[in-house]
């Protein structure tokens, strides 16, 4: 695969592990957050922790649409499917994630509730064409990567005429959640996150350009890389970050250049600023209220906005006692610090997101390393 | 977050749309949130829509870069060794 | 034209409730599509049940429900992935398969037209085999209460001397084989589901590997582990292994078979070619020492073309199936919890 296969090459990958190392201060410790769950997974998938020298360590970040969705929000998609009669259609993601009292989708499902796993949103609306008489309402999900074709799925409604599709939209901004991360805890908070640099999302990126990182770099002092989806790109971001952090240095850069620009795709960004409008504050699962994190649909398109066309009702949303998520968002702990990983919470009886989601950290030591831990390299406190 | 791959633009149609190909693999998917493709182009795919364009020479740049560290690493490990 | 004609007509036709009956439409059914082209002598006797005589030895019983859905897909259908799946979960236990059996459960509404084609499946990959299918059932459901046609398929086979497989004689330092590229008959199946559509050339490996076994077995009798990696694919196979052995294994992601255009389609899709389902491979652990003439052999028959050497197996009390990567790092190859769903993230 042509621009896959090149970015995944062992060679490559020993050349640019023996920079990291030649360049890595022995006498400092790097910690570096990888926002995008993305990232955490390929990391995982291809092992990239064991290329890296000791003192190297990823912090995972919250940049998982689906470990970060509120509980309250998926148990308002699993009531409009289960008591409104509406075809819910939503992405594979968000199908186990387990809402109050483990009411997940798939359960709904198998309670006879009409919900719908698709690829794209072209298949809500092919879904909402060919069910005229029922109401159609896609589950929105996802960072600006996702939200552009959200976008266009209204505009085409709209075009058409479709009388019958809505949207229930939980589409979340990645500049907002990476200030709130470094921003906002107490500096004599515990729990607080040793952050020295981040890798950047590849695709939010592609969309919203490396402009907008530009003003969290200089506020906050901590270099960003903008890293691409592939295993060597991580690396190489890894090494720009180490370059940075050794010269003092807390730059926006790019690593991702043949997708990212600085300006990212205007086109998609316009046809999403036509639709949809900010939030005054939106519930991050593990990070509470984050002002300016996420979008609504606009009031000229209310007649496609599911909060606006149903009548969800106010309730009580639960999420599982012991459950660290909200501190594994944040990067302030691991899965293992949890006391529910791997006894109670596991991939078959997931208490949180973070578990659920591929990309959460929780799957991802599930399922790529949960023995590593023993193994680990000690971590130097620089 | 965000899977998105990499795929090769092999026909254009109407309404903005395209089919794509991926090792053999053709999926027809949306061009609404970009401009100016044309057949050979490589676009990012992300739920069944085109996200932006790839540049092959920027592509090209990286690998070079990549192998440059590499080298430089080499050298300067051999330094270190011969100076030991 | 005649109501019982009509029903019959297996160019127009569609399955009702009578003939689940009992009654003189399902005694036709039976005879003009199932007897008529799973035609064997045991068959042919007439009877409720079937009689035959086994050979002496130890025999192996395998039973299968299949539920497939889409029916028909690039490479087979139900039927003959009916066929292919019993006469290999005989085979995996090192058996020569000898006989099936083949229960339909029919949605009321089911064209006879698809039934006629899956019932030609079958017969066509039973006569491949050389394995007849000896006695069925037939039962009709309500509209709405089947998915067009279940079909569960039981196989009787014999193990020759000298021959013991199970999951239980895994020990550390065996070499881990499997008989070619990996995910190609998930890929179809997905390639074919409503909302997933693409186009590919990618076909289903369904097949009957028991001839494979028999070559297998014959050169290397010591075999210890066979096993095909279906639902869950290579992944939850060796996990099962491991788990049932207590031992752990270690493979190694660049010499794993998988084409490129099954790979591409499980980027594209978010899926991991480890994780999904085949029905023509299968998995064999034997000695070290055995590993070259073993691939040799498997190499010289069609369905092992592409056999490879993939990993081995380790000490390792927790059962951890472990994977050096392509990249040059190393992962943990997990047990998924339920189906691999195609994903955004």
């Amino acid at each position: 695969m042509k621009y896959v296969d090149e970015f995944r090459d062992r060679n490559l990958a020993g050349k640019l592990a023996g920079a990291i190392a030649a360049e890595a201060d022995p006498a400092r410790h790097y910690y570096l957050m990888e926002f995008c769950g993305g990232h955490t997974h390929a990391i995982f998938r291809y092992g990239v922790q064991d290329l890296m020298p000791d003192n190297v360590t990823f912090v995972h970040g919250p940049g998982c649409p689906v470990c970060v969705l509120p509980v309250r929000r998926l148990d308002d998609a699993v009531e409009l499917a289960e008591h409104h009669g509406v075809i819910l259609c939503t992405y594979g993601d968000m199908m186990r994630l387990p809402g109050t009292r483990q009411r997940s989708l798939i359960r709904a499902k198998a309670d006879g509730a009409d919900i719908r796993m698709v690829y794209s949103t072209a298949d809500a609306l092919k879904i909402a064409r060919d069910n005229p008489d029922r109401e159609v309402v896609f589950f929105a999900i996802g960072f600006e990567t996702t939200t552009p074709p959200t976008a266009v799925a209204i505009l085409q409604a709209e075009a058409e005429g479709l009388s019958n599709f809505s949207v229930f939209c939980n589409h979340v901004l990645t500049p907002a959640a990476i200030g709130h991360v470094l921003g906002s805890p107490d500096p004599r908070d515990p729990e607080k996150v040793r952050i020295d640099g981040f890798l950047g999302p590849s695709h939010v990126s592609a969309v919203i350009g490396s402009r907008p990182y530009e003003a969290g770099a200089d506020l906050y002092r901590k270099p960003v890389v903008i890293a691409g989806f592939e295993p060597l790109d991580v690396m190489q971001s890894v090494l720009m970050l180490i370059r940075q952090i050794n010269e003092g240095r807390y730059e926006v850069e790019n690593q991702y250049t043949r997708v990212v620009t600085r300006e990212g795709n205007q086109k998609a960004q316009a046809l999403v600023d036509k639709v949809m409008e900010r939030r005054d504050a939106f519930e991050w699962r593990g990070l509470g209220m984050v002002p300016d994190s996420a979008l609504k649909i606009r009031e000229c398109y209310a007649a496609f906005d599911a909060e606006q066309r149903f009548e969800i009702s106010k309730k009580t949303s639960r999420e599982v006692k012991s459950c660290e998520c909200p501190a594994i968002l944040r990067g302030a702990k691991k899965p293992t610090d949890c006391k529910l990983f791997g006894t109670v919470c596991t991939p078959d009886s997931p208490m949180g997101s973070c578990m659920v989601s591929s990309e959460g950290a929780c799957a991802a030591y599930w399922s790529y390393g949960r023995f590593r831990e023993p193994a680990r390299k000690k971590e130097a406190v620089a | 977050m965000c899977l998105a791959i990499p795929a090769r633009v092999v026909e254009l149609q109407a309404g903005d749309s395209a089919v794509v190909a991926l090792e053999g693999v053709k999926k027809r998917i949306s061009l609404a949130l970009v401009e100016d493709v044309a057949i050979g182009d490589y676009v990012l795919i992300h739920v069944g829509y085109a996200l932006h364009k790839v540049s092959p020479e920027e592509a090209a740049r990286t690998l070079e870069l990549m192998a440059e560290a590499g080298v430089l690493a080499e050298e300067l490990a051999e330094i270190g060794e011969s100076a030991a | 034209m005649n109501r019982i004609d009509d029903r019959l007509s297996f160019r127009t036709g569609s399955v009702d409730m009578t003939h689940g009956g009992g009654g003189r439409a399902m005694a036709d059914l039976i005879r003009d599509l199932f007897h008529r082209h799973l035609a064997n002598p045991i068959l042919d006797q007439g009877h409720d049940a079937a009689l035959f005589d086994v050979p002496a030895g130890r025999l192996v019983m395998s039973t299968d429900g299949h539920v497939v859905s889409p029916l028909f897909f690039p490479g087979g259908d139900i039927g003959a992935l009916a066929v292919h799946g019993t006469l290999n979960d005989v085979a995996m236990a090192g058996a020569k398969p000898l006989y099936m059996t083949a229960g339909f459960i029919l949605e009321e509404g089911f064209p006879l037209a698809d039934l006629e084609r899956i019932v030609l499946s079958m017969a066509h990959a039973a006569r491949e085999a050389d394995v007849p299918i000896v006695t069925g059932d037939t039962k009709v459901v309500e509209k709405g209460k089947g998915d067009g046609v279940f079909i569960t398929t039981t196989g009787l086979g014999v193990v020759p001397d000298g021959v013991h497989i199970a999951a239980q004689n895994a020990r550390p330092g065996q070499a881990i084989l499997v008989s070619g590229s990996l995910g190609d008959h998930g890929v179809a199946i997905l390639s074919k589901r409503e909302n997933l559509e693409f186009e590919t050339g990618i076909r289903s490996d369904s097949a009957a590997l028991h001839t494979l076994v028999a070559a297998m077995v014959e050169e290397v009798p010591g075999i210890a582990v066979l096993r095909d990696p279906t639902r869950g694919g290579l992944a939850a196979t060796l996990n099962e292994i491991a788990r049932t052995a207590r031992v752990g294994m270690v493979l190694d992601e660049a010499v794993i078979p998988v084409k490129p255009d099954v790979a591409a389609a499980c980027e594209l899709l978010g899926l991991d070619p480890l994780h999904v389902a085949n029905e023509g491979k299968l998995i064999c652990l034997c000695a070290a020492e055995d590993a070259e003439r073993l691939l040799a052999v498997m190499r010289r028959h069609p369905l092992g073309e592409h056999a490879a050497v993939i990993g081995e197996v380790v000490e390792d009390e927790t059962g951890l199936v472990r994977m050096k990567t392509g990249f040059g790092g190393q992962r943990i190859v997990d047990w998924l919890a339920g189906e691999q769903l195609p994903r955004i993230c």
